[in-house]
């Protein structure tokens, strides 16, 4: 078979079968490129779960990504983030449009006024569980608890202070933090 | 115009949506809610549907906000832009910049940026909690029903986790808030 035909099949079958995102694709990727394909090594596996961990956007479109160009180059990388994309760009559009209606059901409304509740205990779980794996040093949690009652307070005054210009400091303060620290070993040698 | 607007947006979300889809999360929030294009609970509700349906978080969100603002182009526009930064990254890094990720600035930054994550997570789930569990009138009040279905549902799902040492999933956490919210708001 055609190898972007294959790609592309291969990640629209992964993007239509994977709930809840995120982590829960990077073992279905596992079992179909690297057990089933043999497109990628583990090891490879295992490189790009660790890039996907530093860089930004969704991890299963960052390992789609990777995969496609691994097999294929840039039509290879093309084929298989449209294949993974599509499915739910597909599935939300045909909800989207007709939720509105949907929600005038008193019985579906009732039931989103319970689910409302439970995403803020969703993602407060899900913060929780990052928390716990975090790196127990000083630094990372004083960086932590300043954004978490800064952004919180942002939330709560409606105050116009975006999260990723929050962001943009943390990182700066990584850096200085690092620049500092290396100077004071360079210090220490002298 | 709006489809310039909406991949504006969400290519700022695709390029800062470190640690997954719940730090896409408040970023969503922050662009959707300013630009005035949903209010909190409808946004709340797709954040559930999102979760409940298969494919990446962002790309769900990014494709229901796109349509409701700007029809299937909108949709198109939006899911390209929150999937672009991560597709021109990864290419980079692969054809060329192998050991980008091991830089040692780079990861500095990273040290930075990601507890900061992590405490912005927190916080919004805090605040989402808090936000629909409170009625503000005059005076700040809690919205009894929302209190009561918030009590049983980590109730519920607390003794689960101790009776059967099996993790409660997100899907089943939307289903049993689902029951819960018709149970409670059909009695009081």
């Amino acid at each position: 078979m055609n190898k972007l035909l294959e790609l592309f099949l291969t990640f629209v079958k992964i993007g239509a079968f994977t709930f809840g995102g995120g982590y829960a694709m990077i073992s279905i990727i596992e079992d179909n490129c690297v057990e089933k394909k043999k497109w990628i090594t583990h090891d490879e596996m295992m490189d790009i779960t660790v890039i996907a961990e530093s860089t930004p956007g969704p991890i299963a479109i960052n390992c789609a990504t990777f995969v496609g160009h691994k097999i294929a180059g840039l039509a290879g990388a093309v084929c298989a983030t449209l294949g993974v994309v599509l499915p739910s760009f597909l599935i939300i559009f045909v909800i989207s449009s007709f939720l509105d209606n949907f929600l005038e059901i008193e019985i579906i409304a009732k039931a989103f006024y319970g689910i409302k509740v439970a995403v803020g205990v969703l993602i407060l779980d899900a913060g929780i569980k990052m928390f716990k794996k975090m790196s127990k040093k000083i630094f990372p949690r004083v960086i932590m608890a300043l954004s978490c009652i800064t952004m919180f307070f942002v939330q709560m005054f409606a105050i116009k202070f975006s999260a990723i210009s929050l962001m943009l400091i943390a990182g700066a303060v990584g850096l200085v933090a690092f620049l500092i620290q290396g100077r004071k070993k360079e210090v220490s040698v002298e | 115009m709006i489809y310039l607007e909406l991949l504006v947006a969400f290519l700022q979300v695709g390029l800062f949506s470190f640690g997954g889809a719940y730090g896409a999360i408040p970023l969503i929030r922050d662009v959707v809610l300013s630009n005035g294009w949903m209010d909190e609970e409808m946004l709340t509700y797709m954040i559930a549907v999102s979760e409940s349906t298969p494919g990446p978080i962002m790309v769900n969100l990014a494709t229901y906000v796109g349509n409701t603002q700007g029809g299937i182009l909108g949709a198109i526009v939006a899911t390209t832009g929150v999937v672009l930064p991560s597709f021109i990254i990864i290419s980079i890094i692969t054809v060329l910049l192998k050991n980008v990720v091991k830089n040692p600035f780079f990861q500095a930054v990273l040290r930075g940026l990601k507890p900061c994550v992590i405490g912005i997570i927190l916080a919004t789930g805090l605040y989402m909690i808090v936000s629909t569990c409170t009625v503000i009138e005059e005076s700040i009040k809690l919205d009894l029903r929302a209190g009561i279905i918030l009590v049983l549902l980590i109730g519920i799902k607390s003794v689960y986790r101790q009776v059967t040492k099996k993790k409660f999933s997100s899907i089943m956490l939307i289903l049993l808030s689902a029951i819960v919210g018709v149970v409670v708001l059909s009695m009081i």
